[in-house]
C-alpha cells in the first residue's frame, strides 16, 4: 500500500513539476529522493550480454556517471548468456538466500522474464513506474515495453531498448535484396551455401524460426496465446515445409550453423555469407564505423513486417543493492543515456523514449543524430510482428531440434 | 620392505599422516559432495522447484531427447580417438627422436605450447583452417580460383574431425611434457645404451626395453587426458559439431536453459556423462592390456628392427606438423589482435588498429589482475602442499601409493560438470559463493593433481642418501629440505609451479560456476568475447591467456641454468 502510495505521489509530481525542470523534480519527490538516499555507497552487479566490446564500454560509461552523479558504484559482470544468469538466481533461491544474492540487475526480455517471473525470481511489481525518467517512455506507441513477448511486465523490468529484425546485405556483391520469404527462399535456393541462421535455440536462430512462423501461419491468433499442443502441428507445417525447402540451400547445407548474430556478421564480413540479420536496426552502421563490415553493406526489412520487442532491466528479488539498481536502471532510461546508446558508433540501439515528447533540449539531441549509412529511417523499418507467446520459442525448438539438429 | 610398510598402513588404516588427510579431503571431498548434489537432482529431488519425490523422470526425458546417442557417442569417439593419436604421436617421436638434437630443439618448441589454454588453441585452429581462413586466404583466389571463401564443411563437421584435431593439438605437448618428465630420470639413458649395446635400433629400443620403465609413470596422465577429451566443453564449443553437438556442451546448455525443470534432466545427463567417460577409460585400460599382451610377444622375438629411418621419419611428420599448426594459430591471434579489418581474400589485414588493442587491455586490467592472482596463489599453494605431502610421506617411509594416486587424480577423472553444480550448491550454503577463497579452492582441485603429477616423479627419484647422510650428520629435518631436497629439485620445482599456474589460467567451468560471475578472469572474459562479433577482441583475450603461463615457463627455464650455471650436473636435459 505504502508501495503503491509513493509511486502514485512520485508521477502526481511529475505531472505537476515541468519537465525541463525534471531535475528539480526527482529531488522533491520524498520517495525517490528516499531511494536514492540509500542507494548511496551501493554497489551493483549488474549482469549483463558482454560478448560487443561496444556495449561493454557503453555499461562502463553508464557507470561512471551514476558513480559521479549518485555514488553508486556499478559493476558490469559479463555473461555469454542470460539463461546462466537465472540459473544462478534459482541456484540460491534453492539455498534459501533470499536477500544479499550476487545479482543486483539483470539485462533481460522475453523466455527468461517470463521463466523469472514465473518462479517468483524477481523484485516486487511495480518499482519501474515509481522511476523518474518512466515518464518519458514511450507507452503508447511502444506497447512491447508494457508487455515482453505478451507477457505483462508488471513494472517488474525496466525498458533499455527497442530491438527490431533487420536484414544485412553488402550491396557490393547483392544489390536488389529479397523483400519477402518467398524471395529469400529463391535467392538462396539460386546461391547455395550464401545464406544461414544461427542455429536455435540461439536468441536469433529462434527468432528467424517466428519470423517464418509469422510470415506462414494461416491463423496469426494462435500466436499471442499459449501454444495448444493440438493445434501445434498444424500451425508449423507451413513453417517446416518452408524451411525443408531452404535447408539444402543454406550454408554447410544446414550441417553446421553459424553461433549466433555475431557470427553470422562475421561470416558477411568474411564473404561466406550474403545476408545476415540482426535485431539491433543500428548494428550494420556501427560495425561500419568500427571497420568490422565493409563500408557497402546495407540493411534490408520484408515487405510484411518483421519481428520487434523491446529489451529491459530486472532486479531479482534476492538483489542486495535494490535501490542501487533502480537508480541505474533509471538513469539507463534518461533521455542522456538513450541518446548516447542510440549513435551508431556507440551501439546504435532504438530508444524507447517517446521522442516526440520530450523537452525541446532532449528532442534536439535525437533529431540532430546521424543513423550512420546502414540504418534504415523509422519510417522505412516496416511494421512490427509482435513476439509469439513464450511457450512457443519451447515448442519451436524442440521442434527444430527434432528434424534438423540431430541426425 | 618399504612396500611392507605400505601395505601394512593401508590394511591397518594407520600412519596416515596430517597432510595425506588434508590433501584428500581437499580433493576428494568436494568431487564427492559434488556429484552427491548432481546425484539428487538427477533422480528427480530439487526441493526449490518443488521436486521433492524421487523419481526416474529426468532420465525417460534424457532418453527422449532428440540424437541423444550420437551426443554420446560423439564425447566417447572423439575423446578416445584424440587421446590415442596424441599418445601414438608422442611416444613415435620419443622413441624415434630422444636424445638427438632434433629433439632437444623441438622440445623448446613444445614445452611452452603447453601453456596455451584450450580455448586460445581452438580460437586459433579455427582462424586458420576455416573456409574463410588464413590457409584458403594464403591460395586464393591466385591458385584457387576462389574469390569468395568456398562453402566447405570444415570446422563443426558431424564427425567431429575438426574437434579431435584440436584436442589433439592440445594433449601433444601435455602427454610430450609428461613422458619428457618420466624419461629424465638418471638410468634412463642407460636403458638406451643397453638397447644400442645389443644391437636393438633406436626406436625398438625405446619400445622394448625403456617404456616398459616409464609407462607407469604416463600412465595416470594419460587417463586424465582420456577423462578430459570425453568431456571437454571449449573446444568443443568452438571446434565440434552441433547437429548434435558432443554430450558436454549440451549438457552445459541444459544447465544454463530457461525452462529450469531442464536441471533435472541435466543432472540425469551429467551422470550420463560420467557413464561415458567411465566407459571410455575402462576401453582404453582394455586397449592397455591387449597392447602388453601384444607387447610380450614382440619381447620375446628378438627382432632389433634396425631399418628404422622411414618410421623416424614418419614420427616427426606429425610432431613437426602440430607445432607448425600451433605457432601459426598463434601467430594468426596476433595478427587479429592488432588487425580493424581483413576481409576475404586478403593475406594480412587491409587496415590496423592499435587502439582498440589498448582499449581492451584498459578494461581488462581487472581481470589480469584476477587472473595472475588466482594463477599465482594457487600455483604456490599447490606446489607447497605437494612438497609437504612427499616430504613427510618420505619421512615416514610412505611410498606414493596407487591407492593415494587414485584419491588426488579424482578431479581429473571425473567430468567437470559432473560436480561442478553440486560443488556450487555447497559453496552457496557456506555463504562462500562468489569470493575469491571459493575460487581459489575450486582452481586448487584442479590445480594440486597436475602439481602432483609433475613433482611426485621428480621427487621419487631424488636419492635418498643425501637426506640421510645429512640426517647422519644432525642436520634437521627442515634444514634437509630446504638446503638439500628443494635445491635439487629446483627445475622441477619451477617446471611445476609454471604448469600449476597454466593450469588455473585455463580453468573455465570453475571459474564461471563457483565465482557467481563475480571473479572475472581472462579466460571467463575470452569466452565471453569469443560469443561476440568482434575477432580483434577475442583474439587479444585469447592471446593474453596465454602471457601469464608463458611468463612462468620461461622462468621456469632460465632460473635453474642461471642458478645452476656452474654446475653442469644439474643442467638436465643433455
Amino acid at each position: 500500500m505504502t508501495r503503491l502510495l509513493a509511486a502514485g505521489l512520485g508521477l502526481f509530481a511529475l505531472v505537476l513539476v515541468p519537465l525541463t525542470a525534471l531535475a528539480q523534480a526527482t529531488q522533491e519527490d520524498p520517495a525517490w529522493q528516499a531511494v536514492l538516499n540509500k542507494a548511496k555507497g551501493q554497489t551493483v552487479y549488474f549482469h549483463a550480454w558482454g560478448g560487443e566490446p561496444r556495449i561493454n564500454a557503453y555499461i562502463q560509461w553508464a557507470a561512471r556517471e551514476v558513480a559521479r552523479d549518485y555514488d553508486v558504484r556499478v559493476i558490469h559482470v559479463k555473461v555469454s548468456d542470460t539463461a546462466t544468469v537465472v540459473s544462478q538466481v534459482l541456484a540460491e533461491k534453492s539455498v534459501g538466500k533470499a536477500s544479499g544474492g550476487a545479482v543486483d540487475l539483470i539485462w533481460i526480455n522475453g523466455e527468461n522474464f517470463a521463466s523469472m517471473k514465473e518462479n517468483a525470481l524477481l523484485a516486487a511489481p511495480g518499482w519501474v513506474e515509481t522511476l523518474p525518467n518512466w515518464a518519458y517512455v514511450d507507452v503508447e506507441n511502444k506497447p512491447t515495453v508494457l508487455v515482453d513477448f505478451t507477457v505483462p511486465t508488471d513494472g517488474q523490468e525496466s525498458p533499455w531498448g527497442m530491438a527490431k529484425l533487420v536484414f544485412m546485405h553488402d550491396s557490393a556483391r547483392l544489390e536488389t535484396p529479397p523483400a519477402s520469404l518467398d524471395e529469400l527462399l529463391a535467392y538462396a535456393t539460386a546461391n547455395p551455401g550464401r545464406f544461414a541462421y544461427p542455429q536455435p535455440p540461439n536468441f536469433y536462430g529462434t527468432t528467424f524460426l517466428k519470423q517464418v512462423l509469422a510470415g506462414t501461419v494461416a491463423n496469426a491468433e494462435l500466436l499471442s496465446k499459449p501454444v495448444d499442443e493440438t493445434k501445434f502441428e498444424e500451425a508449423v507445417a507451413p513453417l517446416f515445409a518452408y524451411l525443408d525447402k531452404l535447408h539444402p540451400a543454406l550454408w554447410r547445407e544446414g550441417q553446421a550453423f553459424p553461433k549466433n548474430a555475431s557470427h553470422m556478421r562475421q561470416l558477411l564480413a568474411d564473404g561466406e555469407l550474403d545476408i545476415a540479420f540482426s535485431f539491433n536496426p543500428g548494428d550494420a552502421s556501427g560495425a561500419i564505423a568500427n571497420g568490422e563490415l565493409p563500408p557497402t553493406v546495407r540493411t534490408f526489412v520484408f515487405e510484411g513486417g518483421t519481428i520487434g520487442n523491446t529489451h529491459f532491466v530486472a532486479i531479482p528479488f534476492n538483489s542486495s543493492a535494490q535501490e542501487g539498481a533502480q537508480v541505474f536502471a533509471n538513469f539507463l532510461l534518461s533521455p542522456m543515456a538513450q541518446t548516447r546508446k542510440q549513435e551508431p558508433e556507440i551501439w546504435g540501439d532504438p530508444t524507447v523514449l517517446d521522442v516526440a515528447g520530450l523537452p525541446a533540449n532532449e528532442k534536439a539531441l535525437f533529431d540532430a543524430m546521424d543513423l550512420g549509412p546502414a540504418t534504415l529511417s523509422p519510417e522505412d523499418l516496416g511494421p512490427v510482428l509482435p513476439e509469439p507467446h513464450p511457450s512457443w520459442v519451447k515448442a519451436l525448438e524442440e521442434a527444430w531440434v527434432q528434424r534438423y539438429g540431430a541426425e | 620392505m618399504p612396500s611392507e610398510v605400505d601395505r601394512l598402513s593401508q590394511a591397518t588404516g594407520f600412519r596416515l599422516d596430517a597432510p595425506t588427510i588434508l590433501v584428500t579431503m581437499l580433493l576428494a571431498g568436494p568431487v564427492l559432495a559434488g556429484l552427491a548434489g548432481t546425484a539428487l537432482p538427477a533422480f528427480g529431488f530439487l526441493p526449490v522447484l518443488g521436486y521433492e519425490q524421487f523419481s526416474l523422470a529426468p532420465f525417460q526425458q534424457l532418453i527422449e531427447t532428440p540424437g541423444l546417442a550420437t551426443s554420446a557417442l560423439l564425447s566417447l569417439t572423439t575423446g578416445l580417438t584424440a587421446s590415442l593419436i596424441s599418445l601414438a604421436i608422442v611416444l613415435g617421436f620419443t622413441a624415434g627422436w630422444s636424445g638427438t638434437k632434433t629433439f632437444q630443439r623441438l622440445t623448446r618448441f613444445l614445452s611452452p605450447l603447453l601453456s596455451v589454454p584450450h580455448a586460445a588453441a581452438a580460437i586459433g585452429l579455427a582462424f586458420l583452417i576455416a573456409p574463410s581462413g588464413f590457409l584458403v586466404r594464403l591460395v586464393s583466389p591466385w591458385a584457387t580460383g576462389w574469390s569468395r571463401p568456398p562453402d566447405l564443411l570444415i570446422l563443426n563437421d558431424p564427425y567431429g574431425v575438426a574437434m579431435t584435431v584440436g584436442l589433439v593439438a592440445k594433449e601433444v605437448p601435455f602427454l610430450f611434457l609428461m613422458t619428457l618428465a618420466a624419461l629424465n630420470r638418471p638410468r634412463t639413458q642407460d636403458f638406451f645404451k643397453a638397447g644400442a649395446g645389443l644391437g636393438y635400433g633406436r626406436m625398438a629400443t625405446f619400445f622394448k626395453i625403456v617404456l616398459p620403465q616409464i609407462y607407469p609413470m604416463i600412465r595416470l596422465p594419460m587417463l586424465a587426458v582420456v577423462a578430459y577429451s570425453t568431456s571437454v566443453v571449449d573446444v568443443a564449443t568452438i571446434l565440434g559439431p552441433t547437429t548434435p553437438p558432443p554430450l558436454a556442451p549440451r549438457l552445459v546448455s541444459w544447465m544454463n536453459d530457461p525452462d529450469l525443470a531442464k536441471r533435472l534432466m541435466a543432472s540425469a545427463g551429467a551422470l550420463l556423462q560420467l557413464a561415458v567417460t567411465v566407459s571410455a577409460l575402462v576401453i582404453y585400460l582394455c586397449l592397455e592390456k591387449l597392447a602388453r599382451a601384444l607387447a610380450h610377444r614382440q619381447y620375446q622375438s628378438g627382432s632389433r628392427f634396425r631399418q628404422e629411418n622411414f618410421s623416424r621419419l614418419g614420427t616427426l611428420l606429425p610432431m613437426l606438423l602440430i607445432i607448425i599448426v600451433m605457432v601459426l594459430s598463434l601467430c594468426l591471434l596476433a595478427i587479429w589482435s592488432a588487425a580493424r579489418s581483413w576481409w576475404f581474400p586478403a593475406v594480412l589485414p587491409q587496415a590496423w588498429s592499435l587502439s582498440k588493442m589498448i582499449e581492451a587491455i584498459q578494461m581488462g586490467s581487472g581481470s589480469l589482475v584476477a587472473t595472475l592472482l588466482l594463477a599465482l596463489v594457487s600455483a604456490l599453494l599447490a606446489t607447497a602442499l605437494t612438497l609437504w605431502l612427499l616430504e613427510a610421506r618420505s619421512h615416514r617411509n610412505l611410498a606414493v601409493t596407487n591407492r593415494l594416486k587414485s584419491y588426488i587424480f579424482l578431479p581429473l577423472l571425473v567430468p567437470q560438470i559432473a560436480f561442478l553444480f553440486g560443488l556450487q550448491m555447497l559453496f552457496l550454503v557456506f555463504g562462500m559463493s562468489g569470493t575469491f577463497l571459493a575460487v581459489l579452492v575450486s582452481h586448487l582441485i584442479f590445480v594440486f593433481p597436475y602439481a602432483f603429477l609433475a613433482l611426485s616423479d621428480p621427487w621419487g627419484q631424488l636419492d635418498p642418501r643425501y637426506a640421510r647422510a645429512a640426517r647422519s650428520i644432525g642436520v634437521s629435518r627442515a634444514k634437509v629440505f630446504w638446503k638439500i631436497q628443494l635445491p635439487l629439485l629446483l627445475r622441477p620445482v619451477l617446471v611445476t609451479l609454471a604448469v600449476a599456474a597454466a593450469v588455473s589460467v585455463g580453468q573455465y567451468l570453475p571459474t564461471l560456476m563457483i565465482g557467481a560471475g563475480r571473479i572475472v578472469t581472462i579466460t571467463t572474459e575470452s569466452v565471453a568475447l569469443a560469443s561476440g562479433g568482434s575477432r580483434q577482441f577475442a583474439a587479444l583475450y585469447a592471446l593474453l591467456q596465454l602471457i601469464v603461463p608463458l611468463i612462468g615457463f620461461l622462468l621456469a627455464a632460465l632460473v635453474p641454468s642461471l642458478v645452476h650455471r656452474n654446475r653442469a650436473a644439474m643442467r638436465l636435459e643433455k
